[in-house]
């Protein structure tokens, strides 16, 4: 996913003169071509996130589009007053992309596990958040994010996920991709937990569960029209994310039900913890009860088959 | 050191041993950094066997010296070191990174007693290091405390913070140590951005400097002499070294900046260091 979404930075470069990539000590393995054919909008800056998002906010003012890439714990955790001061206040066309996002780095442990940034990123006013599925729908996310007009966050999952999003469903900034309609029982996720809510899925059905699925890949803007306009057919909504439980897609979801809906929710995401295990993150996923056995089993006791 | 002292060639043996479990663990791990392990090694093994007051059976003595690896990657150094101190079980080494485990791939004070700080977010670690230093002379403490940083690390800014306020303090009991291997993961330290004239930038900054070979045993003892030596200015060493030092072909090699050796690689590494 990573080697897509900078891949696309790479041709989006070639085509428009406006687009930098400027990276902080991350490796630049597959941007080779990049950096020899166009050197002057390629920057391998050093081991300091916070200056890199100063540079980056000052290219844009002067209208560059940089594209700045590292690890998604510094550039949110470490970089969030200049994030705040230098991209947000002044709306700098800037695209934070962010590699490790979730558990990635598990056997790195919590300075690398970026499990708050979704909702460090969403607290600030005119931040837009991406978090795609999947190689293909982080191509179009990076697509469309180059005539955005304001920072845009996107993050990067692990590598190797298989491809579950639609060429033809599009990718629109702001645009849930209702992936299934069901009844009852809706599972809201982002990012790459939309693999597991197809796992989910698969156990649901076979036992007489008729799941909805619904893919947030904008965290924010939220889809409120589609939230106002699609939940008719669900009960019980659950969100479902490789993050805190505090802050992003779920509370996202609760933010607007307790505003707008009746529905019961439920949050799966990672405890209000640091990690006390390491391992990888297939492992630590399992050990915070995100496998789908463990999510479908938690479902089925919560809701009775329609 | 509370413990007996060693003859220089034991710790010479001794630090061969180090870095052959650094290779067997992170070959085991599957993932980690062998190259600014094996650079940190000789003076992480000089301080824990020479320099630092502690003791391994009591790791939370309050009279230890302090030591805050701020290259956190480095890690599996401090770990080879301490197992064979006694901190903990040398079997131990073979479970890092695992789910389990207490040893992780970045230190962490939740974890392993003796570790001071949680680091793995470059750049940190003088900061800490310098509260410490700063509590220890607050208290009246004799107290030193010792900081490892890579020098990919230091171009943080935050490190530049730390440096400029140690020795407004005059921490004397602070020593900051660069591991100098001249290699991040970008390419070589001084192409990704020019750290040079290195010296006379801590100097200017008021630190009292010297500059050694950090893989020569008996400059690194000086060096940590000197430092005592020196009143009212915190020290900082300047350690000249070579990334993946002792594995002939990583040594000066990017790449083996974070990649484990596979089961062939790690054959290899071990004949040469066992000689
Ligand atoms: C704040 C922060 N940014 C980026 C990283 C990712 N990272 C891990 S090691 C490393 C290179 C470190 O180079 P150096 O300090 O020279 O270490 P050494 O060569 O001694 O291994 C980087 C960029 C990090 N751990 N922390």
């Amino acid at each position: 996913m990573r080697k897509r979404a900078l891949d696309t930075v790479f041709a989006l470069a070639q085509q428009d003169e406006r687009v930098v990539y400027i990276g902080s000590d991350v490796g630049q393995g597959t941007l080779q071509g990049f950096q020899e054919s166009i050197p002057e909008r390629f920057f391998v800056e050093a081991i300091s996130e916070a200056y890199v998002i100063g540079m980056a906010a000052g290219m844009a003012m002067t209208g560059f589009v940089p594209y700045v890439n590292t690890i998604a714990t510094f550039l949110t955790r470490r970089c969030l007053d200049q994030i705040a001061v230098d991209l947000c206040i002044g709306n700098h066309p800037v695209r934070l992309v962010a590699n490790g996002g979730g558990l990635v780095y598990a056997p790195l442990g919590p300075t690398h596990e970026a499990i708050e940034d979704i909702a460090l990123m969403r607290c600030l006013p005119n931040m837009t958040v991406l978090v795609p599925c999947d190689a293909e729908e982080m191509e179009r996310a990076v697509r469309a994010s180059l005539d955005w007009s304001g920072p845009i966050y996107i993050r990067i999952a692990r590598g190797g996920e298989s491809v579950v999003s639609l060429p033809e469903r599009g990718f629109f900034i702001g645009k849930a991709i209702e992936v299934r309609q069901g009844e009852k029982l809706l599972i809201a996720t982002t990012g790459v937990m939309l693999q597991t809510a197809l796992e989910v899925q698969d156990i649901m059905a076979r036992a007489g569960y008729n799941l909805g699925i619904v893919h947030f890949h904008t965290v924010k803007p939220l889809d409120t029209a589609w939230l106002a306009n699609q939940l008719g057919p669900y009960s019980h909504v659950a969100s479902l994310e490789e993050h805190s439980v505090i802050g992003g897609l779920g509370s996202a979801l609760a933010e607007w039900l307790c505003e707008n809906g009746d529905h019961k929710l439920k949050r799966f995401g990672i405890p209000d913890r640091f990690a006390d295990r390491f391992g990888n993150q297939a492992k630590l996923l399992s050990y915070f009860g995100l496998d789908a056995a463990s999510i479908a089993k938690e479902l089925q006791a919560w809701v009775k088959p329609s | 050191m509370t413990n007996s002292r060693l003859e220089k060639k034991e710790l010479v043996e001794k630090i061969r041993q180090y870095r052959i479990d650094i290779i067997e663990m992170l070959h085991r791990a599957g993932s980690g950094h062998p190259g600014g392990s094996l650079s940190a090694i000789d003076l992480i093994a000089s301080l824990y066997h020479y320099e630092m007051q502690h003791r391994p059976n009591e790791p939370l003595w309050p009279g230890r010296d302090r030591f805050v690896l701020s290259k956190g990657h480095g890690v599996p150094a401090q770990y080879a070191v301490m197992a064979g101190m006694g901190y903990f079980p040398k079997e131990e080494l073979k479970q890092l990174r695992q789910i389990n485990a207490r040893l992780q791939g970045h230190p962490s004070d939740q974890f392993l007693p003796g570790i001071e700080a949680s680091t793995g977010s470059l750049g940190m670690g003088l900061s800490f290091a310098m509260g410490c230093a700063l509590s220890a002379k607050l208290q009246g403490e004799s107290q030193r405390v010792y900081c490892l940083m890579g020098d990919g690390e230091i171009q943080e800014g935050q490190v530049w913070e730390a440096a400029l306020s140690a020795p407004k303090f005059k921490l004397d009991n602070l020593v900051a140590i660069i591991d100098y291997n001249k290699g991040q993961i970008d390419g070589p330290t001084n192409e990704v951005m020019n750290l040079e004239p290195l010296m006379d930038k801590w100097r200017a900054f008021n630190w009292h400097c010297i500059a050694i070979d950090g893989h020569n045993l008996d400059q690194i003892e000086q060096a940590f002499q000197e430092a005592r030596l020196t009143q009212s200015k915190p020290t900082l060493i300047l350690a000249h070294t070579v990334k993946g030092k002792g594995v002939s072909f990583m040594e000066g090699v990017i790449d083996w900046h974070g990649a484990a050796p596979n089961a062939d690689e790690t054959a290899k590494a071990l004949q040469e260091l066992k000689g």
